[in-house]
């Protein structure tokens, strides 16, 4: 049986608790055991702006915190497998930093030697789990659903620190969005980012950057969004929403969690899957069920 | 005399002091709800939303709370066992003991007619609920001085409350202690009571007591004779059996009263029981007028928030009741240090040396802040960064004991302090998601100018920006700035660009503009370009780098290997601090 200590970050418990949700019940089908370690704090991806050793301190204690128990790490929230894919990096490679970091985690008694593997709910799904042994789960399928998928930046690049898939060409969602027989279209700006960072700081172009994307996806006739991400979803869900408002503009274009998409064909009951709780209203979706 | 005296005027003071507070809920203001809403509309709201939460079925909900939650404290249980056993010791202890030993003229006497302070069971109880409170102030002193309970901080208001209570508790126990060996006080029961005259029944009376009840008498000294205790025994069934029992039920003060046997009438003569007497009665008067001022306020403070709480809510509820649960939210705080212990971000303190980070410390500011409202620079800017350097987890709010809404608490008082006084430079970090995810709760008219005046601030001191007609000798180049890009083994990098501008071209945001260079200032790959020439004002005063993504993009497709993304961090990074710094 597989184990991981499961990292929420910030916005899964107060905003998206659906994700945590249908991902718990998801992974609880496949057999991945998962352990939840109180003392995590904030992954530091809110600090980079403003302080790089902080990131990297706020990164570091939770790998140490994993390390301690013997446990690699499984993310939701792609920015923060970004933030501490990041830092893992650099303590294994950057020595004077490492040691800073570490003789600052002393005053808790901590200290991370390198010895865990970050992972995304993706990555685990697609390469731990393998594409072969979720299809045995899968009791339904949909049948004629058209998905955008919507990669995330801070899962494909930097390519070289993340090494989550082809930056240029990844496949990894794709295949696992296919897996539920829906498919999943080409549309040009799959790769691009939702505009969620610059949210709170220049709403204008965050927006502007969310709303071509939903263009694209609905012009390339995706029914729904699909997304790994907390930030992602909650810029195509509560902002697509918010700008109905703000902009007068209405995409039409609902974004579903994977785990969410992946629950309903195995079965999994919708309510547990907090189908629900997105901000706009995704219960359609069961009807391209078959 | 003296003590009716002290009684009454502490009960007033006490009296006064609780009106007062609660009076200040309704006066006080905090963030940004409570403005422009005068008292009398609070207070209206106020009766209007008790009368109608009380006569809906929101009734379920507040009596589910005052059990659960208030009476039995179930949300200190799901958060520590130890901290639990402590908080419901003290506070039962002394609950029980205030209400049958404090109180017991009107309380205990009317409802046992049997009912004497030195007989069993009420002997035996007020000494079990004694000691349960001791052992809370046990726990409580080890958790905060031994123990060292990570993130909990200790201030003087801790420090008071801790004290009075152990003074009330360890004067009440030496009490009764000294009392059981004293003399003096055997006498005058006898005086009172006995109705002996007869020098050798006293004698007997007296000599029972020495054996069994545990009195130093000058006089007598044991072994005795057992007739003459069989005669005290029966004198003693008759004046006094119906209100004593063995001083050994009082265990607390009988252990006492074992350790000062030795000195038991030396300090009988020094009448040292009655200096325990006035300690122990003036540190509860002392106590109970200090209530209301003191952190033991919240007695009354947290179940008013914890019952509150769980029927209101920012969406619903009026306005004028969000402004006052807000104020009186302040006082529910008990500085316990639960929501720090949990914070998502309080590891920052390793690293920045602010203390209003924590949030419980927050809450200690933002108490002396709304009663006086005076600020220096140097107290704003701490207290804007601690109170920005948040990711609104809400794990705060989820644990607090005292069902305080820290996540509305801080919404709201977050907003008064970034609009006022100087910029805050984590305004363009993705801490500011929260606040985009609620812009429309927010004044359309303040929203941006926080953004706005960080961007100025740092705009504004790097020259070259607003001058693009200035010449610039490029030699010698600034080896100064080019030193200070070295948080990072992987800035060097921006010396392997050679302009071929493939970062500005993939760039999503400046794709965006028709005329990018008036939205953003320098482009990507201009930006590496001054960096390399040393430029300081080029590098970090673009509008670019708060309107990166960060989405790598640039950096993924540099042929040259250049970190352009991380290069940016970092250059923001100096921006703040070269722009920010006191």
């Amino acid at each position: 049986m597989m184990k991981f200590a499961l990292f929420l970050g910030c916005n899964i418990p107060a905003r998206v608790q659906q994700y945590d949700m249908s991902a718990r019940a998801v992974l609880d089908m496949l057999n991945v055991d998962l352990v939840d370690i109180r003392e995590f704090n904030c992954c530091g991806y809110p600090m980079r702006n403003s302080d790089f050793e902080a990131f990297v301190l706020f990164s570091a204690r939770n790998l140490a915190l994993a390390e301690r128990k013997g446990l690699d790490m499984v993310t939701l929230c792609k920015c923060c497998f970004g933030s501490l894919k990041k830092a893992d990096h650099l303590m294994k490679e950057d020595t004077s930093l490492r040691d800073k970091i570490n003789s600052l985690l002393a005053k808790e008694g901590l200290s991370y030697g390198g010895s865990i593997e970050v992972k995304h709910f993706l990555s685990v799904l697609h390469k731990d789990i393998g594409i072969s042994a979720l299809k045995e789960k899968i009791t339904g399928g949909f049948k004629d659903l058209k998905i955008a998928t919507h990669y995330g930046c801070h899962a494909l690049r930097p390519s070289d620190i993340t090494q989550f898939d082809n930056p240029t060409a990844p496949v990894l969602f794709d295949q696992l969005v296919e897996v539920t027989g829906a498919k999943s279209i080409d549309w040009p700006l799959k790769l691009e980012c939702c505009g969620a960072p610059l949210l709170g700081i220049n709403d204008d172009l965050s927006m502007d950057l969310t709303q071509k994307k939903m263009v694209d996806g609905k012009q390339s006739g995706a029914d729904y969004l699909c997304v790994a991400c907390p930030y992602c979803q909650l810029q195509f869900d509560t902002v697509q929403d918010m700008m109905i408002s703000i902009r007068g503009t209405d995409h039409k274009l609902p974004s579903i969690l994977f785990p969410q998409l992946l629950g309903l064909v195995m079965g999994i009951e919708g309510k547990a899957l907090g189908i629900d709780m997105n901000q706009i209203d995704i219960s359609g979706i069961e009807a391209f069920l078959s | 005399m003296f003590y009716d005296v002290s009684l009454y005027i502490s009960l007033s003071i006490f009296g006064l002091g609780l009106i007062y507070k609660i009076s200040t809920w309704f006066v006080r203001s905090i963030g940004i709800n409570s403005n422009d809403i005068n008292t009398s509309t609070r207070v209206l709201a106020a009766i209007k939303g008790v009368f109608g939460s009380i006569l809906s079925a929101k009734i379920f909900t507040l009596i589910r709370v005052f059990i659960v939650d208030v009476l039995f404290q179930a949300r200190i249980l799901k958060e520590d066992y130890l901290r639990w056993v402590m908080h419901m010791f003290i506070f039962w202890g002394f609950m029980l003991l205030l209400l049958m030993h404090a109180m017991d003229s009107i309380i205990t006497e009317p409802l046992f007619s049997e009912y004497a302070s030195t007989l069993n069971p009420f002997m035996f109880l007020r000494d079990l609920f004694g000691l349960l409170v001791i052992i809370g102030i046990g726990i409580a002193i080890c958790r905060r001085f031994i123990l060292k309970v990570p993130r909990l901080n200790t201030n003087a208001m801790d420090h008071y409350a801790i004290i009075i209570l152990a003074i009330i508790m360890l004067s009440g126990v030496f009490l009764e202690g000294l009392k059981i060996t004293s003399f003096t006080k055997y006498q005058e029961m006898v005086e009172e009571y006995a109705g002996i005259d007869d020098e050798d029944e006293l004698r007997a009376l007296e000599s029972l007591w020495v054996a069994k009840f545990d009195v130093v008498s000058p006089n007598v000294k044991g072994p005795f004779d057992e007739e003459i205790l069989e005669q005290g025994k029966e004198l003693h069934e008759m004046g006094c059996a119906s209100c004593h029992s063995l001083p050994i039920w009082a265990f607390t003060g009988y252990a006492v009263a074992k350790i000062t046997k030795p000195f038991a009438l030396g300090l009988d003569r020094a009448n040292i029981h009655n200096l325990f007497w006035y300690i122990h009665f003036l540190a509860c008067f002392f106590g109970l007028a200090y209530l209301p001022f003191s952190k033991m306020f919240h007695i009354f403070a947290s179940p008013v928030s914890l019952l509150v709480n769980s029927v209101a809510d920012r969406g619903r509820s009026a306005p004028a009741n969000i402004a006052t649960i807000q104020v009186m939210e302040l006082d529910a705080c008990t500085h316990c240090g639960t929501c720090s212990l949990r914070c998502s971000v309080a590891v920052a303190l390793n690293k920045i040396d602010n203390i209003n980070i924590l949030p419980s410390e927050k809450m200690v500011f933002l108490k002396a802040y709304a009663s006086k409202k005076d600020l220096d620079d140097e107290g704003l800017k701490a207290i804007q960064e601690g109170i920005y350097l948040c990711t609104n987890c809400d794990r705060c709010t989820v644990v607090c004991p005292s069902g305080i809404n820290l996540r509305d608490l801080w919404f709201s008082v977050r907003e008064e302090f970034i609009r006022e006084g100087p910029s805050v430079p984590l305004v363009l970090s993705p801490f500011s998601f929260y606040r985009g995810l609620n812009r429309q709760d927010l004044d359309p008219d303040y929203y941006k100018k926080p953004l706005d005046e960080a961007q100025r601030v740092i705009a504004e001191k790097c020259e070259l920006m607003n001058k693009p007609d200035k010449v610039v000798p490029l030699t010698p180049i600034n080896k100064e700035f080019k030193n200070r890009i070295d948080i990072s083994s992987q800035s060097n990098t921006y010396s392997y660009c050679f302009s071929c501008e493939n970062c500005t071209t993939v760039c999503p945001v400046v794709e965006n503009y028709e005329n990018p260079q008036d939205a953003l200032g320098l482009l990507p790959h201009q930006i590496m370009r001054s960096v390399g020439l040393g430029l300081t004002d080029l590098s970090i005063g673009s509008n670019m780098l708060w309107n990166c993504l960060t989405c790598y993009q640039c950096q993924e497709h540099c042929p040259q290997g250049v970190k352009v993304t991380d290069i940016f961090y970092e250059l923001k990074n100096l921006a703040i601090n070269e722009t920010h710094a006191a």
